[in-house]
């Protein structure tokens, strides 16, 4: 499957099938930090992302703090 | 997994509330989150006008759109910064959301309108970039509220803001921030009152109520925000939250509950000593406002 991050914008070829809690694991991610959305929706820990998948683990933390 | 709510096939878990939820159900828990935070800390009344401070970031952009879900008069308020291409993207998004939307947007530029930008107000000042931004934020909101005959600010601050700056606070023992870090900061001493509707749901909440409403956020993080001392103190709680589902939420709640007054007599103290900025009209502890010092370090004309 290919994984895009951001913050640095960068893509990677991970090999499916893989749960996506398996996939945050492996790329060192903590999951209260982030969503991961396969085309446009939203998925959960549980789901099974297969070869084929486009998946974004998209950063949900700001830094503003004013 | 399945929505705990109707048991159909569920696109977000939020482990703190042991519970998955379908898409539709999702946004009402957002919602009913946000409606259960105005009630108990009584933020907004019926009636009442309210500005919003929108950046174009996630959850600013989701509190105007669940205010106006809820049926408040709200209009938004964005700030350009002058901080490099971040600042125009924000913009774009903020406008383009904004056009989806009966409320108005008023608009305030650093450049333009005061002469200066946060970069170069930083340096100048010599403070770090987001203390500049927050404390222009600060001034700016609460001016064009008072000049627009709004009876409240309401912020994007959410539940992981609040317990970030939480434990940068107790890590310092700031008794006189803890002492105003409140949900409702009543107005009063020239300040219009400050609402934060967001306290009880997290970022990654806001992140997914945006992707599920369709909400085009900036999803770029601001420049200047890079490696500061907040991030570090979310991704410290992140690393606890994720060994212990609520902790964050339980930090925060219970200081509400159990710890916040202990503080209240300080901060209430610090607020009755102000007096009126010699430049703008301000409530300032000084003769001059740190909104009109920075101002004039930066090199502006007033």
């Amino acid at each position: 499957m290919k994984v895009l991050l951001r913050n640095p914008r960068r893509e990677l070829d991970v090999p499916g099938p893989l749960p996506v809690h398996a996939l945050l694991e492996r790329l060192e991610v903590n999951r209260e930090s982030v969503l991961v959305i396969r085309g446009d929706t939203l998925v959960t820990g549980d789901a099974v992302l297969d070869d084929a998948d486009v998946v974004e683990i998209r950063s949900v933390i700001s830094g503003g703090s004013g | 997994m399945k929505c705990r709510r109707c048991r159909g096939p569920a696109v977000i878990e939020v482990r703190r509330h042991n519970a998955g939820f379908c898409g539709s159900c999702f946004l009402r828990h957002c919602r009913e989150q946000v409606r259960r935070a105005i009630e108990d800390h009584r933020m907004i009344a019926e009636g009442e006008r309210v500005l919003v401070a929108v950046s174009g970031g996630k959850d600013s952009l989701a509190l105007w759109d669940i205010l106006e879900a809820l049926g408040y008069e709200a209009d938004g308020l964005y700030l350009g910064l002058g901080i490099g291409e971040y600042s125009p993207s924000s913009a774009a998004h903020t406008r383009a959301f904004a056009r989806r939307r009966a409320g108005r947007l008023v608009e305030i530029d650093l450049p333009t309108d005061l002469g200066f930008d946060i970069p170069t107000g930083s340096r100048a000042a010599n403070r770090v970039p987001c203390s500049a931004c927050g404390l222009s934020k600060r001034h700016l909101f609460n001016q064009a509220a008072t000049e627009g005959g709004y009876d409240v600010v309401a912020t994007g601050h959410n539940l992981d803001d609040e317990a970030a700056v939480l434990l940068g606070n107790v890590l310092r023992w700031n008794t006189e921030y803890l002492g105003r870090q409140l949900p409702v900061l009543p107005a009063g001493n020239g300040f219009v009152r400050k609402v934060k509707p967001l306290v009880r749901l997290g970022e990654r909440e806001m992140a997914a109520y945006c992707v599920l409403r369709g909400i085009d956020y900036i999803v770029e993080e601001c420049p200047m925000a890079e490696g500061n001392r907040h991030l570090g103190y979310k991704e410290a709680l992140n690393a606890i939250e994720e060994r212990s589902p609520g902790a964050k939420a339980a930090f925060y709640s219970e200081f509400l509950d159990k710890a916040a007054h202990l503080f209240a007599p300080g901060a209430a103290a610090a607020r009755a000593d102000l007096r009126s900025c010699g430049q703008c009209g301000a409530a300032t502890p000084g003769e001059v406002c740190a909104f009109c010092r920075l101002r004039a370090r930066a090199g502006a004309s007033s």
